[in-house]
């Protein structure tokens, strides 16, 4: 008894793993390594932040664990089973949406829920489901008064919120953010940081964000990976947040402790790890 | 691709610049109209704009047209046996008066004439279009068959449609599929190559999306790749009727038969040097009709 609930807590420690991660691509210069020996656990229900500067290799590190791409050498795992590909079980914000144009914003959710939920075999839900879990989707980011528009018709930061849509309508064991906020407006990414925590607070779902916002990393993270820079990057250090949740903008902007961490990242960017500029 | 392409866009841009002109024009008349006169009749100035708009728009074209007719009407002074405008013009009216007459099958009214060359067009044209989208989409898709496919294509290619009117003539035996075997064969270049330029241009991010969900090649197919390749593939099938359209009056002077192209070779056995003029008129203003057409139906298909 004692011994099987150590192996369920260790697994839900290790709940997303990267070990020993190399990731070399070949360009015409020659290879780039452009990660190298990457260790990193991720806690079941865990929000972790990678931050660093441009060109570390953050997004490469998320893209590994979607899947898109294979790593060199190395072993990433997901609840206990090798990343092989990329599937709906980890499902990726992108930074630019990916929207498809030609959809409305509903038929882009329906694409991923009738995916998910209305083709395999043995759990095949009727259409009534799949269409009450899109609306649903939709109403969870506040936009069930667009759902029959097209991406051009809507802002950047309800696009980025029909993304979100689509991302968790997969009900995911993973949710994967590749810098999502990074195109919007800091008025429209602030409102949408809160939405977010939110939506993550009430799905308890695991999440890798990449970001280059040291505010929105500490603001939404447990735990800031800082990567110093590349080529060859790594984990420099890894940050522990301890602030109390829920989480208010207006409160920590006070806050000493949330002050602490924001020097620390701080300080590991500019000063033990500042870019050289290029 | 580039030729017709190009020509839509430079008429975008003529139509902004009109744009432009129009509010420029409105702008200044509010504004300096009532400096020179104190009380001045908004209304009837915002008309003047327009009808000023509307001649500016409409003389270039105007000009164009009546320089063509005056080099035509020049030329044909100094060379008698060509006809002039006029001659021209007469001639044209006698013949559309009675355009779909029937005296046998060498002796046909140019309706008649029109029509089969028409219905030759679209079956050739048709077959090539469901050959060739589909083999587009599959260059596009697949990197080996894309690999396999492009040396057929760039040997193929440039050979004139005509020089394929033999092996057409070998294989069916008779003129009338051959004709339309050279449609076929020089309609189905530009579906091709541009259906799978369209394929193969499709973001990676919209591949990404298809990656996560694991999207069947099917699903990836109707709402990624043909989405997508859409307006590249109607470009295609624009350039391809204009193509096919040039060669049907070649392919007919050399099959005969009823059509377009072998009305103008029997107008010059006969020395009916107007009624070739008013071929040319004609396969030029059917050709115009067809591309028109087509950029109506382009526009209806465009997601932006």
């Amino acid at each position: 008894m004692e011994k099987t609930l150590t192996t369920e807590k260790a697994n839900s420690d290790r709940y997303v793993q990267l070990e020993n991660v190399d990731m070399t691509f070949s360009t015409k210069k020659g290879d780039f390594n452009a990660l190298k020996n990457i260790n990193l656990s991720i806690r079941e229900g865990e929000f972790v932040s990678i931050i660093g500067h441009s060109g570390c290799g953050k997004s490469t590190v998320l893209n590994l664990i979607a899947g898109l791409t294979q790593p060199t050498e190395g072993l990433l795992f997901c609840a206990g089973r090798e990343i092989a590909g990329p599937g709906p079980q980890r499902a990726v914000v992108f930074q630019n949406h990916s929207l498809l144009p030609w959809l409305t914003c509903y038929e882009n959710v329906y694409l991923a829920v009738e995916r998910v939920f209305g083709t395999s075999a043995e759990k095949k839900e009727p259409k009534t489901q799949l269409k009450t879990r899109t609306n649903a989707a939709l109403e969870l980011v506040g936009l069930t008064h667009a759902t029959d528009k097209r991406p051009n018709e809507i802002s950047g930061g309800m696009k980025q919120r029909v993304g979100i849509a689509r991302a968790l309508a997969m009900e995911p064991k993973v949710l994967l953010l590749d810098e999502p906020f990074g195109a919007l407006d800091a008025l429209t990414r602030a409102n949408l940081q809160d939405e977010l925590m939110k939506i993550m607070a009430k799905s308890g779902c695991t999440a890798v964000m990449v970001t280059h916002d040291v505010d929105e990393a500490i603001l939404l993270s447990d735990r800031v990976v800082m990567m110093t820079n590349g080529p060859s990057a790594g984990i420099g250090e890894i940050l522990e947040v301890n602030l109390p949740r829920p989480r208010a903008r207006l409160a920590l902007a006070e806050d000493t402790d949330y002050n602490h961490l924001r020097s620390e990242v701080l300080r590991f960017l500019y000063e033990r790890h500042a870019k050289k500029a290029a | 691709m580039s030729a017709i392409s190009i020509s839509k866009e430079s008429l975008k841009i003529i139509m902004k610049n009109k744009d432009t002109i129009l509010r420029k024009k409105e702008s200044v008349t509010n504004s300096e109209i009532p400096k020179v006169t104190g009380i001045t009749n908004n209304k009837s100035s915002y008309l003047n704009v327009q009808v000023y708009s509307f001649f500016k728009w409409l003389l270039p074209p105007v000009f164009g047209i009546l320089m063509l007719l005056a080099i035509w009407t020049l030329i044909s002074h100094q060379s008698p046996n060509l006809p002039g405008p006029l001659k021209t013009w007469s001639s044209a009216v006698a013949l559309f008066s009675d355009p779909f007459y029937d005296h046998g099958p060498n002796d046909k009214g140019v309706g008649w004439n029109i029509v089969a060359s028409l219905q030759r067009v679209a079956l050739g044209f048709g077959l090539a279009a469901l050959i060739g989208i589909p083999l587009g989409f599959i260059i596009g898709r697949f990197n080996f068959i894309s690999r396999m496919a492009a040396p057929v294509i760039s040997l193929l290619r440039p050979v004139s449609p005509l020089a394929w009117l033999p092996i057409g003539l070998l294989v069916f035996k008779a003129a009338n599929p051959a004709a339309i075997w050279v449609i076929f064969i020089s309609a189905i270049w530009p579906m091709i190559i541009n259906t799978s330029v369209g394929v193969s241009k499709v973001p990676q991010d919209y591949m990404n999306v298809a990656k996560v969900l694991n999207l069947s090649e099917w699903k990836i197919f109707t709402k990624i790749l043909f989405p997508f390749a859409l307006p590249y593939m109607m470009t295609g099938v624009r350039l391809s009727i204009g193509v096919a359209w040039l060669v049907i009056v070649a392919a007919e002077m050399l099959t005969g038969g009823v059509g377009i192209g072998f009305w103008v070779w029997d107008e010059w056995n006969n020395l009916n040097v107007e009624h070739i003029i008013i071929a040319i008129f004609v396969v030029g203003f059917v050709g115009l009709l067809l591309e028109l057409a087509l950029t109506q139906i382009a526009k209806k298909f465009s997601y932006e």
